[in-house]
C-alpha cells in the first residue's frame, strides 16, 4: 500500500480509468444510466478508502469489483428485482469468479462504447456530449462550460440519450462489415468535432477549450490503439496531432488568431509533429487513402516547410485534387484554389474563385480567400469589397479585428 | 424487442396506378415481406388508403367532434406500417431501410413501450 492519496490524485485516477471501467460495466449490465451511477458510488467509496489507506495497486480492479457490488445492493433493491434475476445472477456469479481470478484480465470494451454513444440514431451535438460524458470522464459541469450551455440543460440533454439507447434497445456493440464504413465515420466525425471546438475556439474558456482539443487527441488515440489497422482512424489522430502542434503559435493571448503565413515556427511543438508526420506516412504506405489521411498529408507538408515561403504549394494543390475526388463539395475547391494561388500566382486563380462564389455565398472564408487573393492580385478597390464582406460575416471579435487591420492596411489604389 | 415502422410520403410522389413504375413498385412491396417473413421479422403490417379517406376525431368537454382530413396537414403523410420483431434498433433500422417507399419517402421508426 502506497501513502493515504488526496482527493485529487484519487479523481485523476478515476477519470483515467472512467472510460475502460463504465465500458466494461454496461457490458455486464446492459443499462448506462445503472452502470454510470454504480462508478459514481465507487468513485466515493475510493475517496473514503484511498484517503485513508492509499492508492490501491490495481485501481482498475479494485473500481471495478465495487461498482460491479455497488450494481448488486442497487438490483437488489430495486422494486423490478423479478425481472432482473438474469443480470443480478451472473453479476454474483463474476463476482465470485474474480476472488480468485487474476484481476488484470478485465476486457476493454470501449470500442463498444464509443460506436453506441456515437450512433447515427443518437442527436449529433448529443454524440459529441456523450462520448466525451463516457469515454472522457467529463463531467456535466465541464460539458456544458465547454458547449455554453446551462448545467441543467446539458444534465437533461445527456439524459435524453441515455433513455434512447435504453428504449430504442441501440445495440452495445461494435457494427459488422456492412455497417463498419458509415458507424465509422459517425464515430471519426464526433472525435473532429470535439478536436475542432477546441482549435476554433469560436467562443468560450480558452482553457476549457484548449482541454477538448486534449481530450479528442486522447480519445482519437484510444480508438486507433483498438484499430490500429484502420488508416482513417490513424490518419484522424496524425491530422488532430499537426493541427494542434500549432495551437501556441496561432494565438497570442488577447490578439486576433495568427495564420500560417505569419506563425513563429520555432514556437510549433515539434514532438507532435514527429509523431504525426511518421503516424501518417506509416498510415498512406497502406494504399488505403481516405478523406482524413489526405487532409494530415496535407497538414505535414505545411509542417515540414521551415519558412511559409518554403511551402510546397505544389504538392498541397495535388493532395487537395485526391482530396476533392472522395469528396466534391465547394469547400475543398476553395481551399485548392489557395494552393493554387500559391504555386502559381493569384491571377490564375481568381477566375475559377468567382465560380465558386454561388455556392458558398455566406461562407465567411469565401470572402476572407477572395479578399486574400485580391491584395495579393493588388486589386485593391476588389479587395476593400470583399473584406468588408468577410468582417459582416465574422463573429468572433479577434477574427473581425483581425481582417480590419488587413483592411486598414490595404494600399493606396 | 417490437419496433414499428411508420412509412411516410408525400402522396404526390408515390407511382401511380396504371404506370409501369406502380407495378414495380407493387412487386417490391411483395418481394420485401417475403423477406420479412422468411427472415421471420414482421409481426405485421398494413397500407392505408389515401390520405383524402382519413377523419380526425376528438372528444372535448364530452363532445365528440369529427373532422374531415388528418390530425395534421403536413406535406409527408402516414400511408403504411409494418411491425417488427427485431434483436435491436441497429436490425430494426436495416429492415427499414429495406421498404420501397424509404427510397422517396422516409420511414420512422419506434420501438413499442415495455411496461414494467
Amino acid at each position: 500500500m502506497t501513502p493515504p492519496a488526496p482527493a485529487a490524485a484519487i479523481e485523476a485516477a478515476v477519470r483515467e480509468e472512467w472510460g475502460r471501467l463504465l465500458s466494461a460495466l454496461i457490458a455486464h449490465l446492459g443499462d448506462f444510466q445503472l452502470a454510470e451511477d454504480c462508478l459514481q458510488d465507487a468513485l466515493e467509496s475510493a475517496l473514503v478508502h484511498w484517503q485513508r489507506n492509499g492508492l490501491p495497486q490495481n485501481r482498475r480492479a479494485w473500481l471495478l469489483q465495487t461498482a460491479r457490488r455497488k450494481a448488486i445492493d442497487r438490483i437488489r433493491r430495486d422494486i423490478n428485482f423479478r425481472k432482473k434475476q438474469a443480470e443480478y445472477g451472473q453479476l454474483i456469479e463474476l463476482d465470485n469468479a474474480e476472488q480468485d481470478g487474476d484481476p488484470n484480465s478485465i476486457p476493454d470494451e470501449r470500442l463498444r462504447l464509443i460506436f453506441t454513444c456515437c450512433h447515427p440514431a443518437i442527436d449529433e451535438k448529443i454524440r459529441v456530449a456523450l462520448t466525451l460524458h463516457t469515454m472522457g470522464g467529463l463531467t456535466t459541469r465541464e460539458i456544458a462550460r465547454a458547449f455554453l450551455v446551462s448545467e441543467d440543460a446539458m444534465a437533461q440533454r445527456l439524459a435524453r440519450a441515455k433513455r434512447k439507447i435504453k428504449k430504442a434497445l441501440i445495440p452495445y456493440e461494435v457494427p459488422d462489415d456492412d455497417a463498419w464504413p458509415e458507424r465509422l465515420e459517425s464515430v471519426l466525425q464526433v472525435l473532429y468535432f470535439i478536436f475542432n471546438e477546441g482549435y476554433a475556439a469560436t467562443a468560450g474558456d480558452v482553457q476549457v477549450r484548449t482541454d477538448l482539443c486534449d481530450e479528442a487527441i486522447h480519445l482519437t488515440r484510444v480508438v486507433q490503439a483498438l484499430r490500429p489497422e484502420e488508416p482513417e482512424i490513424a490518419g484522424l489522430l496524425a491530422l488532430m496531432l499537426l493541427h494542434d502542434s500549432r495551437r501556441s503559435a496561432r494565438s497570442d493571448g488577447d490578439g486576433p488568431i495568427i495564420l500560417l503565413d505569419r506563425q513563429d515556427r520555432s514556437m510549433w511543438d515539434h514532438d507532435k509533429i514527429a509523431e504525426g508526420i511518421a503516424l501518417i506516412e506509416r498510415t498512406l504506405a497502406k494504399g488505403r487513402p481516405g478523406p482524413y489521411q489526405i487532409q494530415a498529408a496535407i497538414s505535414a507538408v505545411h509542417a515540414e516547410a521551415g519558412r511559409f515561403g518554403d511551402t510546397d504549394w505544389r504538392q498541397i494543390a495535388l493532395l487537395y485534387d485526391a482530396l476533392y475526388k472522395l469528396q466534391p463539395n465547394p469547400v475543398v475547391a476553395l481551399n485548392r484554389l489557395v494552393a493554387v494561388s500559391y504555386a502559381d500566382g493569384p491571377h490564375g486563380a481568381l477566375p475559377e474563385l468567382e465560380s465558386l462564389q454561388d455556392a458558398l455565398q455566406n461562407y465567411q472564408p469565401y470572402y476572407v480567400t477572395k479578399a486574400d487573393l485580391l491584395r495579393r492580385a493588388g486589386r485593391t478597390g476588389d479587395a476593400q469589397a470583399a473584406y468588408g464582406r468577410a468582417i459582416e460575416l465574422t463573429s468572433h471579435p479577434k477574427e473581425k479585428a483581425f481582417l480590419q487591420s488587413r483592411l486598414d492596411n490595404l494600399p493606396e489604389n | 424487442m417490437k419496433y414499428i415502422a411508420l412509412i411516410y410520403s408525400n402522396e404526390a410522389d408515390e407511382p401511380k396506378p396504371g404506370t409501369e413504375e406502380f407495378g414495380q413498385y407493387m412487386q417490391d412491396y411483395q418481394n420485401v415481406s417475403a423477406k420479412f417473413n422468411e427472415d421471420s421479422v414482421m409481426l405485421g403490417g398494413e397500407a392505408l388508403e389515401v390520405v383524402s379517406t382519413a377523419t380526425t376525431v376528438r372528444v372535448r368537454n364530452g363532445k365528440t367532434e369529427t373532422m374531415d382530413g388528418p390530425f395534421a396537414e403536413t406535406k409527408e403523410q402516414l400511408g403504411g406500417f409494418y411491425l417488427f420483431e427485431c434483436a435491436n434498433l441497429d436490425e430494426a433500422i436495416k429492415y427499414a431501410g429495406m421498404i420501397p417507399t424509404a427510397k422517396h419517402g422516409c420511414v420512422e421508426v419506434r420501438p413499442i413501450m415495455i411496461f414494467d
